[in-house]
């Protein structure tokens, strides 16, 4: 400390706000931090077994792009987590803390595949298809409306509201499997009617449509007067307010439009993908989306890439645990959630800078 | 200028990382497959699932003991009952010559990928179609588990006797009552709980039990509530078919003694475990890859059975009556030479009435009617022949004493 000129006391490293950060900068943190925690995982992985690095790294991009299947299977599986998202995303931009992905997806699912199950042999399958397609929207629109009518006029915490109405959709799908399986083994064989014909195949649908909604959420939020209308209610909801903003009215039609896509999603899931269901239909993209949301600071196009880096790292990771014969799912959740852990916490080095002491002598000379 | 360089650097490093790997995947395809059997397993959980961790030790240990290297059999874990199984068994398909699948909720999807892979076999344990489905590589297996399950529950009579029994070893209606959390009211889980609940009754002739199901093959919270619900209850033994730690766990915490599945729980409950059954599935997975190694066909239904080693009790826990082992050893005896028929007809009644006839639907064409008989007669014994017309148990009637809460 004494050897220190000046009498403030300076510390090894300095912790400075970023002022304005080049594109390049953050593509390199971004990378670097995706090859250290895959790099730290992959140590930890061949730690647990008799494999090698080039094993893991191997695995992980065979798991993802190993065969023509696996290549769409990343598509698909990507657009169903870009479309989830595209859910959440109008709701997190007005900072209504959208927990229940989960819950709007799975009645949404619930709703169609009732109608699958009820209708189907009875009337011609495209009836059926568009009676699902409605019923989904709905049921998820619903499933997230309520919440937002709490909030709205209550000011009811949504995050715990939406987390519970989760569980309720959860037991929901339950209860109807215990209705519809007769023989009581609590598993529906996929239905086959009421099924979305292939469009040059099957993975094709969900594709093209969430990209669509992408683009569409985009300008909605970028150029309508609704977007602008919740990024002010996101920014300050008094602000909001003394704008003229009818907040209750937006929080509720921000919260229509994040269930119906959910809700879409679900549609999705029962008639093109699954044609059965399970209270894991949802396959947690309801929080999984909030992180691609995040990842990509709410901008619906980057979203498409952070969807597709959360599902390629996945799939990859099923690959490796097969690899790595890592029957226990601890180990292979302790991977994935470092690669995770170093792309969430990179986002500090793109706000942020450590400046070391050394520097010292630099800025005295300016 | 000079960050620019250096994400060029980056990005093309990782260039060169990725087109080293394509590459070596490249070459590795070119191989030719040498004739040695390839095997894998599809898991719906990952081994922190009893029923799960069944599966995955004797798949090691059948593979170990046909000579499969680590190099030669693959686990795949935590794979959903949906498409997800046909996209894994479909894209193993590629590799593998034979692939098992652990839950019954796979079963469409494995079919699916018997169609599209007519030189692979697909073998799905619990499945109830493949007598009926017509696809030849495509195989169903069980074991008559209602015998060990049978055997678990004389263990438990003998420990509520232990327990209870006054001089002449009666039991007070009270204290015979036994609780049991179920997964689904569905047949195997209906089946096993009344070979249970009927070995028990060979011991304490006023036994009852009270039924209560969970809704789901695996919620280890749900399986602990009810268990606990069950104790407040009054049930002074509980026994579960539930795939989770929940039930034993709740019981250790009671001290209420338990009879598990799947496997000891012994390590966990040491002072409240008494006995478990399990399937060992490693003489199926034996034979099933034997059968591919010598170009035999592998069974359309094959049921396992305490003879061919399938159907397995463990040692009796420190908390088990004393002379359990002893009773134990002879009613294996008799099971093995016919003397003892599980589902003995005159041991118990249905609606106040012995049962003499019972259509049981073992062809599952998705319309739940009965259409076979499986009431049968060998010597004087009339019973009911479990896991004969197909490997998958098919009992799912609701015997007097057995009260089945379904909510």
């Amino acid at each position: 400390m004494k050897k220190s000129k000046n009498n403030l006391k300076e510390p090894f490293v300095r912790i400075v706000k970023r002022d304005n950060i080049k594109v390049q900068q953050v593509i390199l943190i971004y990378v670097l931090a995706i090859i250290c925690g895959l790099l730290l995982s992959s140590l930890i992985s061949v730690m647990f077994s008799q494999k090698g690095l080039d094993d893991f790294f191997k695995s992980l991009f065979t798991g993802a792009l190993g065969s023509e299947r696996k290549i769409w299977l990343l598509l698909q599986d990507t657009a169903l987590l870009l479309g989830t998202s595209m859910a959440l995303l109008p709701a997190f931009k007005m900072k209504f803390w959208n927990l229940g992905g989960n819950g709007q997806i799975l009645v949404g699912c619930l709703a169609a595949i009732a109608c699958m199950f009820y209708l189907g042999g009875k009337v011609d399958d495209s009836i059926i298809i568009l009676l699902m397609l409605i019923a989904s929207i709905a049921a998820g629109a619903i499933w997230a409306v309520i919440p937002a009518i709490f909030r709205a006029k209550f000011n009811t915490n949504e995050s715990l509201f939406t987390l519970m109405m989760n569980y309720i959709a959860q037991g929901l799908v339950s209860l109807c499997i215990t209705i519809w399986v007769k023989s009581g083994s609590g598993v529906l064989v996929p239905i086959p009617y009421g099924n979305i014909p292939d469009i040059g195949n099957k993975y094709l649908l969900p594709i093209i449509l969430f990209i669509v909604i992408t683009i569409l959420m985009h300008i909605y939020l970028r150029s309508s007067k609704h977007g602008y209308e919740i990024s002010v209610v996101g920014e300050s909801i008094n602000t909001a307010k003394y704008v003229g903003i009818k907040v209750d009215k937006v929080i509720i039609r921000t919260m229509i439009l994040s269930g119906a896509i959910a809700g879409l999603v679900g549609f999705v899931l029962a008639g093109s993908v699954n044609h059965t269901i399970s209270t894991a239909s949802a396959n947690n993209m309801g929080f999984t989306g909030i992180m691609a949301t995040w990842l990509a600071s709410f901008n619906p196009l980057i979203i498409i890439l952070t969807s597709f880096f959360i599902t390629f790292i996945s799939k990859g990771m099923v690959e490796v645990r097969k690899t790595f014969m890592f029957t226990n799912d601890s180990i292979s959740n302790i991977v994935v959630g470092i690669v995770y852990f170093a792309v969430i916490i990179c986002s500090f080095f793109i706000n942020y800078k450590l400046v070391f002491r050394k520097k010292e002598k630099e800025e005295i000379k300016k | 200028m000079k960050n620019l360089k250096k994400v060029l650097a980056v990005v093309m490093a990782i260039a060169l990382i990725v087109t080293c790997f394509a590459a070596c995947g490249g070459n590795e395809n070119k191989e030719p497959e040498t004739k040695s059997v390839k095997a894998a397993l599809i898991c719906l959980h990952g081994d922190s699932s009893t029923y799960d961790k069944n599966f995955i030790d004797a798949f090691k240990q059948a593979c170990a003991n046909k000579g499969l290297t680590v190099d030669d059999y693959t686990i795949v874990t935590d794979i959903p009952e949906g498409t997800a199984c046909y996209d894994q068994a479909a894209d193993l398909a590629e590799t593998y010559d034979i692939i098992f699948a652990d839950s019954f909720g796979h079963e469409p999807y494995m079919i699916q990928a018997a169609k599209e892979f007519p030189n692979v076999q697909f073998c799905h344990a619990t499945g109830t179609k493949a007598h009926t489905e017509g696809v030849a590589n495509y195989h169903n297996a069980f074991a008559s588990i209602y015998e060990g399950r049978y055997l678990a529950g004389v263990a438990a009579g003998l420990k509520l006797v232990e327990l209870y029994g006054d001089a002449e070893g009666k039991v007070s209606d009270e204290n015979a009552k036994i609780g049991y959390v179920g997964a689904w009211p569905y047949a195997e889980v209906i089946s096993g709980y009344t070979s249970f609940f009927l070995g028990a009754k060979s011991v304490v002739e006023n036994a009852t039990m009270e039924v209560r199901y969970t809704n789901s093959w695996y919620d280890e919270a749900a399986e602990k509530t009810t268990a606990l619900a069950l104790i407040d209850n009054g049930c002074k033994l509980i026994s579960q078919h539930a795939d989770s730690w929940g039930a034993p766990t709740a019981c250790e915490e009671k001290n209420i003694p338990n009879v598990s599945y799947n496997g000891s729980t012994v390590e966990k409950c040491p002072n409240t475990f008494i006995i478990a059954s399990k399937i060992n599935w490693a003489p199926y997975f034996e034979y099933a890859i034997d059968c591919v190694q010598n170009d035999k066909a592998i069974d359309t239904d094959w049921t396992g059975t305490i003879a061919t080693g399938s159907v397995e009790i463990t040692a009796p826990g420190t908390a088990a009556a004393k002379g359990t082992q002893e009773k134990l050893d002879a009613v294996i005896a008799g099971l093995k030479d016919g003397s003892i028929k599980v589902f003995d007809c005159s041991t118990f009644t249905v609606d106040g009435k012995p049962l003499t006839s019972f259509i049981a639907d073992v062809d599952d064409a998705g319309d739940f009617v009965p259409e076979t008989e499986v009431v049968e007669k060998s010597g004087d014994i009339t019973f009911v022949n479990e896991s004969a017309k197909r490997s998958a148990p098919y009992f799912n009637i609701i015997i007097d004493g057995i009260t089945a809460v379904t909510e």
